[in-house]
């Protein structure tokens, strides 16, 4: 419908002084109201594509858009974005009040409309009769929402934010977590949320843009992401995987059969463009797989192995199953039952059959 | 546990002379403070309280015909400093003191923020190279500026050889002379304290204030100068206080024609040999001078918080 995406990277790119290639050819659409996550392990650069998007670093190469128009060299202060720090970064001789109103003192905006406003932003994150502490007297997950009150109250367009739970310890982490998503769809302002915590991001998210090295592997929704992965990076790095590498034996309809290690076939997703004979690497998530015990009916289709190890975790119990010489494989079977009562139903050096429904099994190319 | 209730009960080894001494002091807090605190103490008393009494006492004190001191108490030391000749010294060298001041912190101020963001190797050299003049005797370097400033002096003559002017400007022996030397002389003093206070300062701080909207010149005053302001103030008192009972410097670069109270306290007591007077003056300068610095403490850490 020709709408205007708020922010837009046309392949950008960044190298610093020394050299190092930040980000690497990056384009984004992110569209107005959305909850967008930049995804990576440190050094993925989405840090660095936060911060030009701020204005703090410019592209080297390529255009960033905000609103439809080009920022160019577009100063920090000129646009029309507020930025939320990891540490925060509230001014440390001011009080809450002073912090907050910060922003509209600088617009020059009427002073009674600045008491109003500032009293509605401390009330939006919870923090009224905090107006004269200042920073220092504040625990953590104040001072995270004084920097989110301080940066809402200017009515930005998007709102960057960088790691902006990393200090926190994980039960408040949780729970700002649920806060910051009410609060992005209360305020409908387009929020840009870099973190390298993928339950983070799957949580809070409508569309996440995993980053690696400096470039956008995949880009979509939490549910796209998780189940669809594009590739080995997306894959390992979103949740767990079990990686297997074979050669593409048979196509059936709706199942692709690849053997493994040239004598286990496996059952695995039919996508397009898939040959017989190709090598493939398939990976599939360790709660997909169902565990039985061997005997049993219905055996046709299933991997046949042995459990090496099994480690019990509170909610779920993993087993490490081996298939073949050079092959193993995590299996993740939720606690339903008491183990207490039920006893031990697998215990190491069982013979088992493993199974999968083939569409869970991704196959990624070589 | 049983290591430590073994060791309790063994008999003590004999222990030196020195450690016996240690680990008695060591049980006294108050033998432990007094061995810290002692010779810096003893020192202050013998060489700064006592000589400051002896001047206080004298300032009380008349002057005989001799120049020797007459133990015949009187206030008229006091009450003679408020006749305008000397009012006006005292406040040309107060006007001298906050105009070196100022300059300080305007030339101190922007090369201290960049030593403080240069990368480390260049750091120590910026720091080495405020350092540098302190290895020269400070006399030799008036002289120095003494040469620079003559009529015949480089900067004259090379200003006559380019043709710029044909008269040589009179640089020596002014106001301007003695603010130059006392800028150079104390620069150092205001850029450590200033440089301490930015290399502590948060430069996210900076990004979070531009991010809000803040210009430049904004971040600056709202937020960088406010949270330096222990730097500012400790350079600027580390500055003001030497510029402003100063006597080399105005008696060298002043030649007689810029008198400070320093030039007059030394006056007093050297060649008008009135040690009354000058003890007087020397304790009105130590007032005005406390005072002020207190004041200023105030005024600076509030705004600080």
């Amino acid at each position: 419908m020709g709408r205007v995406a708020d922010v837009e990277l046309r392949n950008v790119s960044k190298v610093f002084d020394n050299a190092v290639v930040a980000v690497d050819g990056v384009s984004l659409e992110i569209e107005p109201g959305e909850f967008f996550s930049l995804l990576g392990p440190s050094g993925c650069g989405k840090t660095t594509t936060l911060r030009m998007i701020a204005g703090f670093e410019m592209p080297t190469s390529g255009e960033i858009y905000i609103e439809g128009r080009p920022m160019g060299e577009t100063p920090p202060f000129r646009r029309n974005v507020n930025t939320v720090f990891q540490n925060y970064a509230l001014f440390p001789h001011m009080t809450v009040a002073d912090n907050v109103a910060f922003g509209l003192r600088m617009k020059r905006v009427p002073r009674d409309e600045i008491t109003r406003r500032v009293r509605e932003a401390l009330q939006l994150v919870r923090l009224v009769g905090f107006e004269d502490r200042y920073p220092r007297q504040l625990s953590g997950g104040q001072q995270q929402r004084v920097a989110l009150a301080r940066a809402l109250i200017n009515r930005p367009r998007v709102l960057l934010l960088d790691e902006p739970l990393g200090a926190l310890d994980l039960k408040l982490r949780k729970e700002m977590q649920l806060e910051l998503k009410h609060l992005q769809m209360t305020v409908g302002i387009t929020f840009i949320y870099v973190t390298h915590d993928q339950e983070e991001a799957l949580t809070m998210s409508d569309r996440i843009a995993v980053m690696n090295a400096g470039r956008v592997l995949q880009v979509g929704t939490p549910l796209e992401i998780y189940e669809r992965p594009s590739n080995r990076f997306v894959a390992d790095f979103i949740g767990e995987s079990n990686f297997l590498d074979g050669r593409v034996v048979e196509l059936n309809g709706q199942r692709a059969t690849v053997l493994v290690d040239d004598r286990l076939p496996v059952p695995a997703r039919v996508q397009d463009g898939l040959a017989v004979g190709e090598q493939v690497t398939i990976a599939i998530r360790p709660e997909k797989i169902r565990l039985h015990p061997t005997g049993g009916e219905g055996a046709e289709g299933c991997v046949p192995g042995r459990v090496e190890e099994v480690v019990y975790i509170g909610t779920d119990t993993y087993y490490l199953v081996r298939l073949t010489d050079c092959c193993t494989i995590r299996v993740r079977v939720q606690n339903s039952q008491n183990r207490l009562d039920s006893g031990e139903m697998v215990g190491e050096g069982t013979e088992v059959l493993l199974s999968w429904l083939p569409e869970t099994a991704m196959v990624l190319k070589a | 546990m049983a290591l430590a209730e073994g060791v309790e009960t063994q008999p003590q080894p004999p222990a030196s002379l020195a450690a016996r001494l240690t680990d008695w002091a060591r049980r006294r807090t108050g033998i432990k403070l007094s061995l810290v605190l002692g010779p810096g103490a003893f020192w202050l008393l013998v060489f700064f309280l006592i000589p400051l009494g002896v001047v206080l006492a004298y300032s009380f004190a008349s002057r005989g015909a001799y120049g020797q001191v007459i133990w015949r108490l009187t206030l008229e030391n006091y009450t003679r400093f408020f006749d305008w000749l000397y009012i006006r010294v005292f406040l040309v060298s107060v006007w001298i003191a906050l105009l070196t001041t100022v300059i300080c912190l305007v030339i101190g101020y922007p090369f201290a923020f960049v030593m403080a963001r240069v990368p480390r190797r260049w750091r120590n050299a910026l720091l080495v190279l405020v350092m540098v003049p302190f290895w020269t005797n400070f006399l030799v370097r008036t002289y120095a500026i003494m040469l620079l400033l003559r009529n015949e002096g480089l900067i004259n003559s090379a200003l006559r050889w380019l043709g710029v002017i044909e008269q040589p400007i009179t640089m020596l022996f002014t106001t301007f002379a003695v603010v130059l030397g006392l800028v150079y002389g104390y620069l150092p003093f205001m850029i450590l304290p200033l440089y301490a206070s930015i290399e502590k300062f948060d430069f996210t701080l900076v990004e979070a204030a531009q991010d809000l909207g803040a210009s430049t010149w904004q971040v600056f005053t709202r937020v960088l100068l406010p949270l330096t302001m222990p730097g500012v103030v400790a350079g600027s008192i580390l500055v003001f206080i030497p510029s402003v009972g100063a006597f080399v410097t105005p008696d060298l670069l002043g030649g007689g024609k810029v008198v400070m109270i320093g030039n007059l306290i030394q006056q007093q007591f050297l060649t008008v040999r009135h040690w009354p007077f000058g003890s007087a003056v020397s304790f009105v300068l130590m007032a005005v001078v406390l005072v002020s610095t207190m004041a200023y403490f105030r005024v600076g850490g509030e705004r600080r918080v």
